[in-house]
């Protein structure tokens, strides 16, 4: 089962309560994007085998939304962060280098 | 290739089954080939025999990364079915459904196609009105199936308890053609007969990168070198967004991972499949005795192969409820595999932006039943160069165009 940092309760939580939003830093698209920019938006997921960073809400809990960066191949988590980050904090980042040399960085 | 027959037992028999051959053989790759099928799975297998069957191409290479049937094909619970809504679905999966009632003659491999009928429960007023509209839909399109009342359903299976504290059995879909198959022996059934048309199969080989000209496909890399190809199809389940990032577009795919396990063996107790979709949880029992048992895939991407314990909980939790009777049983063995899900839980059979490079993927948590139709689909989209009726509905441009295909309601538990 997943345990996960909720920021705002300041707690770890299970999988139980938490529900999963899937793929985090979407760009919002507004009326005037093209049909491809929606396609985009609506459907194309980047659905890595790696690390991706995703969004959670905490259902049975304080109800709100935050980040969190996960390996989607061993489970492992690499810490979470607020909602309101528009790109994966550096601290995270620094996480993930050191028990992946081969981390790339984020990638929009 | 020595026939499977009554005479080839009976003379083994005699020889001490010394004179059996390997069911097919493992090759080296050539430097090229017209069609380069990757993924050595059940839909990537019937797609290289179908081309061979079909349409006499067999200078055919089918890569797969790890063994024959060791990804979803060998993973899953099973079943067979057609009982789905809209017509686009009901056509490949009948087509499917009725290839499974032939493929033991046709591939000469015995792969235990059992249709010990499909019952798929309604548990609340809702799904009992969805059921029926299912029923129409498949009687208008010539799929065999009936509503059933709860005392038929308690009559087809005894075990069940259809006044369940939660939810009382209001009535279910009966699919009396549907029912299961050995699933290793779909796999090494279309693989023997690939062998058998002289198509290369090549396991332990892993693509690497897309060799690309001028958008157009020339051939892959591989971690046994390259090779070159006129037309390449990507057939990976859930994998098909990794190739798909190496030939350089993406798919509107998200890859989970869906597991399955099963009790220790028991003497016979249910003859045929039961779904019940509003709890969460399917049940059928294997020849060997063992209950088959699926349930919900898991709420987030992965790769892991695993599934997380608290779906096995909930899927146990609900079958019990179901099945009394199955309480004191012990789990034997617990899997999990990776499934792609679609927005709209629907295959994808397309093109792709790079000419050439053909794809099947996003059966998510129903492809066993799709093989011997998927394979027949995908292998006349390579020979024409563009879908057929089959698999026209199922293309790419779907999600642009919004022409999602609905089968929420038709679907069993994730689909």
């Amino acid at each position: 089962m997943l345990n996960l940092f909720c920021p705002i309760c300041q707690r770890d939580c299970d999988e139980t309560e938490l529900s999963c939003g899937g793929q985090a830093h979407l760009l919002r698209r507004d009326y005037a994007s093209s049909d491809k920019d929606f396609y985009e938006y609506l459907y194309e997921r980047k659905n890595d085998k790696g690390i991706i960073f995703e969004r959670w809400r905490h259902v049975y809990g304080c109800g709100k939304w935050f980040h969190t960066a996960r390996c989607t191949l061993t489970n492992q988590v690499f810490g979470s962060y607020s909602a309101k980050e528009v790109q994966p904090p550096k601290s995270i980042l620094a996480t993930i280098r050191r028990s992946r040399v081969d981390f790339k960085g984020w990638v929009k | 290739m020595k026939r499977y027959s009554f005479s080839s037992i009976f003379t083994e028999a005699f020889r001490d089954n010394l004179g059996w051959e390997k069911a097919w053989t493992k090759r080296q790759p050539k430097k090229e080939y017209q069609i380069i099928i990757v993924g050595g799975g059940g839909h990537g297998l019937a797609t290289a025999y179908y081309l061979a069957k079909n349409y006499n191409i067999t200078d055919i290479a089918v890569i797969e990364k790890g063994w024959i049937g060791g990804g979803n094909t060998g993973r899953n619970t099973t079943i067979i079915r057609s009982n789905y809504l809209q017509e686009s679905s009901i056509g490949i999966y009948e087509k499917s459904r009725f290839l499974y009632e032939t493929l033991s003659q046709d591939l000469n491999y015995n792969v235990m196609f059992s249709p010990r009928g499909v019952l798929m429960l309604c548990q609340t007023e809702h799904e009992l009105r969805a059921m029926k509209r299912t029923s129409h839909a498949n009687r208008i399109n010539g799929v065999d199936t009936k509503m059933v009342a709860p005392e038929k359903v308690k009559e087809i299976v005894p075990i069940i308890n259809i006044d369940g504290p939660r939810f009382p059995v209001l009535g279910a879909l009966w699919q009396p053609r549907g029912g299961t198959a050995r699933h290793d022996a779909v796999a090494w059934g279309y693989a023997r007969k690939c062998s058998d048309y002289g198509i290369d199969i090549i396991e332990q080989c892993e693509v690497i990168g897309v060799k690309k000209k001028r958008e157009k496909i020339v051939g892959v890399e591989t971690t046994k070198g390259n090779i070159k190809a006129k037309k390449v199809c990507f057939v990976a389940a859930g994998h098909s967004s990794v190739l798909a990032d190496l030939a350089g577009f993406r798919l509107p795919i998200e890859s989970v991972a869906l597991q399955a396990l099963v009790s220790e063996p028991i003497k016979p107790i249910i003859d045929c499949v039961v779904m019940a979709n509003t709890v969460h949880g399917y049940l059928s029992q294997s020849d060997k005795g063992e209950l088959v048992i699926g349930g919900g895939a898991d709420g987030y991407n992965n790769y892991s192969q695993r599934g997380s314990f608290l779906h096995i909980e909930e899927t146990v939790r609900a079958l019990v409820e179901t099945f009394p009777v199955i309480s004191r049983l012990r789990q034997l063995r617990q899997w999990g595999g990776i499934v792609d899900m679609t927005g709209d839980r629907s295959p994808i059979i397309s093109k792709t932006p790079v000419d050439g490079l053909y794809i099947n993927c996003g059966w998510g948590t129903g492809g066993f039943k799709a093989i011997p139709g998927s394979g027949w689909a995908t292998a006349e989209m390579i020979y024409n160069e563009q879908p057929g009726k089959l698999a026209s509905p199922f293309s790419i441009d779907r999600f642009s165009e919004g022409r999602l295909i609905d089968e929420s309601a038709a679907a069993a538990v994730a689909h």
